[in-house]
């Protein structure tokens, strides 16, 4: 497994604050780069999900509570 | 200080607030339907009169036979009696319960205490998967399968004439939930169910009455114990004046006929451009066309549920929520997530058979300018 360009660890925040973190810090990373996303709120797979679907980015892989998400 | 107070009632989804004709019934039996039907008095003879009379209305409105019509406690409480009850009867059969992912949490929670439960997944617009469905169903050991009319959140349509004949070749019962659909679409022909359910506050009668009709010929025993009461069917005296009160709201809607539906329907159409239009990352889960009238969800991207339902409150308006903080529960709505759709942000409205245009547009008007002020505040890219 490659290692994440940034990791953003919001374990123990409510939806939607990890989705929130994620849409401000992902600016951060190049396009092509990935984020890693550590969050156990139960809404997070879902809500994430909906969020790369919604702001065109690419979810690769969900396995709760650690999230990576590449940046298109 | 005073308090803030809710003016346009937007909510229906948990209950449609009592209809004239319901709280005037309602009164009228009070005064001479309080009797116990099984009793040869007077008294008794009156409430049996008014009981009888209510089941013709119910039965009317499902397409069934007035001796299929049982009352009960609620929406839920018939749900159970209808699961644990087809269970029961069917269980040399096998003990599988089938449901699809987005039935209301009482036939899911009934599901899982009865049997071995089987789920059915939907797609992004909450529709069942036919072939899904069929293979489901024709399973070995399948005691019955349970579907909705139509979703209590997004207001999609299942595909029920097509899942309950596929359910009826398969020689599977089907309990159909009809609860957000009664008054509001014709329910008189959906098709070969085995037992319908429903509850009266869905459509401005009573809290307190549930609808359970069996039919004839399907192989229900009472999951609990019995007595005299409607047959065996349901424990206790029922609360004829509640009852009446249900089945004047029932007639109203059959009276009412589509003119509200078409009406709400239109308003639903609006709000959703309205919101799509104008407020960017937002998201409106369910079958756009084929739905109930009078139900509406939409999502905010970034907000979360119990800040906006408590600031749309603030500005008038009482709407739910499905997301997880404001449904008193660790988890948000699982219908939403079955859609894959988003949970945080979630408002649930439910148009009242009054609500009006201008309302309409009121409330189009506080969630753009409330979506505004919260996400200003985020500081988001």
């Amino acid at each position: 497994m490659t290692a994440p360009d940034l990791v953003l660890d919001c374990r123990g925040m409510r939806c939607p604050r990890p989705i929130i973190e994620i849409a401000r810090h992902l600016g951060e990373v190049p396009v092509g780069g990935l984020v890693e996303l550590l969050a156990d709120d139960p809404a997070t797979a879902v809500d994430l999900a909906a969020w790369c679907r919604m702001r065109g980015q690419a979810l690769v892989t969900a396995d709760g509570p650690r999230f990576r998400v590449r940046r298109v | 200080m005073a308090q803030p107070v809710s003016e346009v009632f937007l909510d229906s989804s948990s209950a449609e607030p009592l209809l004239p004709d319901a709280r005037r019934a309602w009164l009228a039996a009070s005064d001479a339907g309080w009797g116990d039907p099984l009793r040869l008095h007077r008294p008794g003879r009156l409430a049996a009169q008014a009981l009888d009379r209510a089941r013709d209305v119910v039965a009317q409105a499902v397409g069934a036979r007035p001796d299929e019509v049982v009352f009960t406690a609620s929406a839920s409480h018939s749900a159970y009696a209808a699961v644990a009850g087809l269970a029961r009867g069917r269980r040399r059969v096998g003990d599988v319960v089938v449901t699809t992912a987005v039935d209301h949490s009482a036939v899911l929670g009934a599901a899982a205490e009865v049997g071995r439960h089987a789920v059915v997944e939907v797609d992004r617009v909450g529709r069942l998967d036919l072939a899904a469905w069929r293979a489901a169903v024709s399973a070995p050991g399948v005691a019955l399968a349970c579907l909705q009319v139509g979703n209590h959140e997004v207001g999609t349509l299942q595909p029920y004439a097509d899942a309950l004949a596929a359910a009826q070749q398969a020689g599977v019962p089907v309990v159909l939930d009809a609860t957000s659909a009664l008054g509001r679409i014709d329910c008189a022909h959906l098709g070969g169910w085995s037992v319908l359910t429903g509850g009266a506050a869905a459509f401005g009668g009573p809290s307190s009455v549930g609808l359970l009709v069996l039919r004839k010929g399907a192989r229900w025993r009472a999951p609990y114990p019995v007595d005299d009461y409607q047959d065996g069917r349901w424990p206790g005296a029922p609360d004829v004046p509640a009852v009446v009160a249900a089945a004047a709201a029932l007639d109203s809607w059959l009276r009412m006929g589509r003119a509200v539906g078409e009406r709400q329907r239109a308003l639903v159409d609006q709000l959703r451009t309205a919101l799509l239009e104008r407020v960017p990352d937002l998201e409106v889960p369910g079958d756009p066309v084929a739905r109930l009238p009078h139900l509406l969800t939409f999502s905010v991207l970034y907000l979360d549920g119990e800040t906006l339902t408590l600031a749309l409150d603030r500005a008038g308006f009482a709407v739910a929520s499905g997301s997880a903080c404001s449904a008193r529960s660790e988890h948000p709505s699982h219908v939403l997530a079955a859609m894959g759709s988003l949970t945080h942000g979630n408002v649930r409205v439910g148009l009242t058979r009054t609500t009006t245009a201008s309302q309409v547009a009121a409330f189009a008007e506080a969630v753009v300018r409330i979506a505004a002020d919260l996400r200003s505040g985020l500081d988001l890219p």
